[in-house]
């Protein structure tokens, strides 16, 4: 029991067969397969930008130093490129969330709290 | 200016009254907003999630304020000023790490829990062992962290206020740890969050005023700034990585471990998961950690500037020397721009910051005392009428002494390594349970246990084992060496090794889980139904 007061209401086997059709429904299926498609994928990828950058300031100090414009960098401009990709990962999770995500949640959520009355 | 700065003695440039006198605004002004905000203070839910009525932009901001520590600001801008580029690298992890806590926790974490993280960890598992590890985990992560926060307000005082002696410093610790007590028991979560959130404003606004400042004399070509820290330092090396974690393969897989520690530890941290509760819904959790990065990233950006400017304008040899040493780079920085106003400015801003963080640290550990281990474990989840509350503001009082005491004991102690630490527990104890218990449907109550435990015992003993403690010349203690584990950052091994623990106890288990939980725990996390919402008063 995660949440006491939330599960003194659905303790019965009906409210658990509500979300065992729901876990088994299309809708939800599709809610979880772009979820997960999406978030799994991009967080590894993030992940592993981020230590190509760190194995490069660590093994390829040289190639870093190499200039760009002016005094400015490989390494400082591929530092400055992290914080761009953070930003613009974060923009496009907002809009496929708001696109893919919150309609099939928020359908799914009115559904089981309306007609279900799961609490 | 120039000749001012000169001729300044070396100990605390600039005017402590005027310090003291802005931080006491500062103080005035956000008690006055704590007082106001405490009124409909009567539930847990008001307590420690702020009636969960605040809005994405609110929660954001407090979240930057309660994750740019004074070790974020003047740590970075003085570790860029001295060792260049490598201060950069290490700022870069703390911003990355937000990508994690985005995608894979805030909005599924909100959607389960009601205010701690141990809701989230023991919602399909065996209650009772699962919230007591995730309890255990939490306070010590906060005590890590509390204890460098309460330390770096030791060093701060000497290096703003020009109090040099331990008595003095240690009267000054103990006067923010009662601020920090009062704040949190008249305020609970609403007043942290206001502290937070008005840190956050300053700290950004002044970082921002700062940063603009050097960018003009620098005729606002990043380039320009670069040349001229490369001509003051007479090293061009500092613009290329190296300087600081580059010197030996120990250092570069060192810095590795951190980095591991830092992604993946800000989003199992206890206290900024506490944050995620005191919003409405997931969507305004998705929002807070939106605002957040933004805020945050744009803050390292503005440290990278600063650093660099305080090579240039200051030179890394005088802020070696300057008391705080690389501490020091910003409020120096500061008195060359702006002289004793904007030193005060940044002074008190520091000051507020270490507040706003150790506040957010205190009503987590106390939330996760007394929701965790009072109200469910003891009394079994029948805690008698604002009982929890009430145990919580007790237990606020108890962690607010110890971190006085804590603070003024580590006072002068090599303690910059608990941060560091207090990442690596979070990210060894907690991260692979979350992760685990939100995409593994296998994962089971000994899964959890063996991760937990595996994973905070293998930080502490490795960090224990290593130069930081031991062995090395600036380890904690000294005269002795039982350093058998080479690096400072323990994330490397233990990280890795919670997660097979993790995986291994699951398989093995033979004791089944309820599917039904399961079941349930999917179908909240994504979709929020019956998720708590806000409180209307």
């Amino acid at each position: 029991m995660g949440n006491d007061a939330l599960n003194v209401e659905h303790s019965s086997g009906q409210t658990a067969a509500v979300f065992r059709e729901t876990q088994e429904s299309e809708q939800f299926r599709r809610l979880k397969r772009k979820h997960r498609s999406f978030v799994l994928p991009v967080t590894a990828a993030c992940l592993l930008w981020y230590f190509a950058y760190v194995l490069l300031a660590g093994y390829a100090p040289d190639f870093m130093a190499t200039p760009v414009f002016g005094s400015v960098n490989i390494g400082i401009l591929l530092g400055l490129a992290q914080v761009a990709t953070t930003f613009i990962v974060t923009m496009v999770y907002v809009s496929y969330a708001n696109k893919h995500l919150d309609p099939d949640a928020a359908a799914i959520r009115d559904r089981l709290e309306t007609k279900e009355g799961v609490r | 200016m120039l000749h001012l700065a000169a001729t300044a003695p070396p100990a605390a440039p600039g005017d402590p009254i005027l310090n003291i006198a802005i931080f006491g605004v500062f103080v005035a002004i956000t008690m006055i907003i704590v007082f106001r905000a405490s009124r409909n203070n009567k539930t847990a839910a008001d307590y420690y999630a702020a009636g969960r009525s605040f809005t994405g932009g609110q929660n954001g901001s407090a979240i930057a304020g309660d994750y740019l520590s004074a070790a974020s600001f003047l740590g970075i801008v003085g570790a860029i000023a001295i060792n260049g580029y490598d201060g950069f690298l290490y700022s870069i992890g703390f911003l990355v790490a937000w990508v994690v806590a985005l995608l894979l926790v805030a909005e599924l974490l909100r959607n389960t829990g009601k205010f701690t993280m141990a809701d989230v960890l023991a919602f399909r598992l065996k209650q009772r062992p699962v919230r007591i590890a995730a309890a255990i985990s939490t306070l010590v992560v906060c005590f890590f962290y509390l204890l460098a926060q309460m330390a770096g307000a030791g060093g701060l005082v000497a290096l703003l206020l020009g109090i040099n002696d331990r008595i003095g410093q240690s009267v000054v610790i103990a006067v923010v740890g009662a601020l920090m007590i009062l704040y949190v028991l008249v305020g609970g979560m609403k007043g942290t969050t206001w502290v937070q959130i008005i840190k956050a404003g300053l700290l950004i606004a002044g970082a921002g005023v700062m940063t603009i400042w050097v960018l003009a004399i620098n005729g606002f070509n990043l380039s320009t700034l670069l040349d001229a820290a490369v001509e003051k330092s007479g090293n061009p090396a500092v613009l290329a990585p190296g300087l600081q974690y580059g010197l030996s393969d120990i250092t570069r897989l060192d810095f590795l471990s951190l980095g591991l520690a830092l992604v993946l530890g800000t989003a199992a941290l206890p206290h900024v998961l506490m944050r995620f509760y005191t919003v409405p819904t997931a969507k305004e959790a998705r929002k807070s950690v939106v605002w957040a990065i933004w805020l945050i990233g744009i803050f390292y950006l503005f440290t990278l500037v600063l650093g660099y400017g305080a090579s240039a304008l200051i030179g890394a040899e005088r802020i070696a020397a300057a008391p705080g040493g690389p501490n020091s780079a910003a409020p120096l920085l500061a008195f060359e721009l702006g002289g004793s106003v904007l030193l005060g400015i940044i002074s008190a801003v520091a000051f507020a910051t270490i507040l706003a963080v150790v506040a957010g640290l205190t009503i987590t550990a106390a939330a996760s005392f007394s929701h965790d281990i009072y109200a469910s474990v003891v009394k079994k989840g029948n805690p008698g009428p604002g009982m929890e509350v009430k145990v919580a503001r007790r237990t606020v009082v108890v962690i607010g002494i110890v971190a006085i005491i804590g603070g003024i004991g580590a006072n002068g102690q090599n303690v910059a390594f608990l941060v560091a630490l207090a990442f690596a527990v979070a990210a060894s104890a907690n991260l692979p349970t979350i992760v685990y218990s939100l995409f593994w449907k296998k994962f089971t109550t000994q899964g959890a246990l063996w991760s937990m435990y595996g994973g905070l015992a293998s930080a502490i003993i490795l960090i224990s084992l290593s130069p930081v403690v031991s062995g090395g010349e600036k380890s904690m203690l000294q005269g002795v060496d039982f350093s058998i584990f080479p690096l400072s950052n323990p994330g490397i091994v233990s990280i890795p090794l919670a997660f097979f623990l993790g995986w291994l106890g699951s398989v093995l288990d033979r004791g089944t889980e309820d599917i039904a939980k399961q079941t349930e725990m999917e179908v909240r996390s994504l979709t929020g139904v019956g998720a708590e919402k806000s409180v209307a008063h």
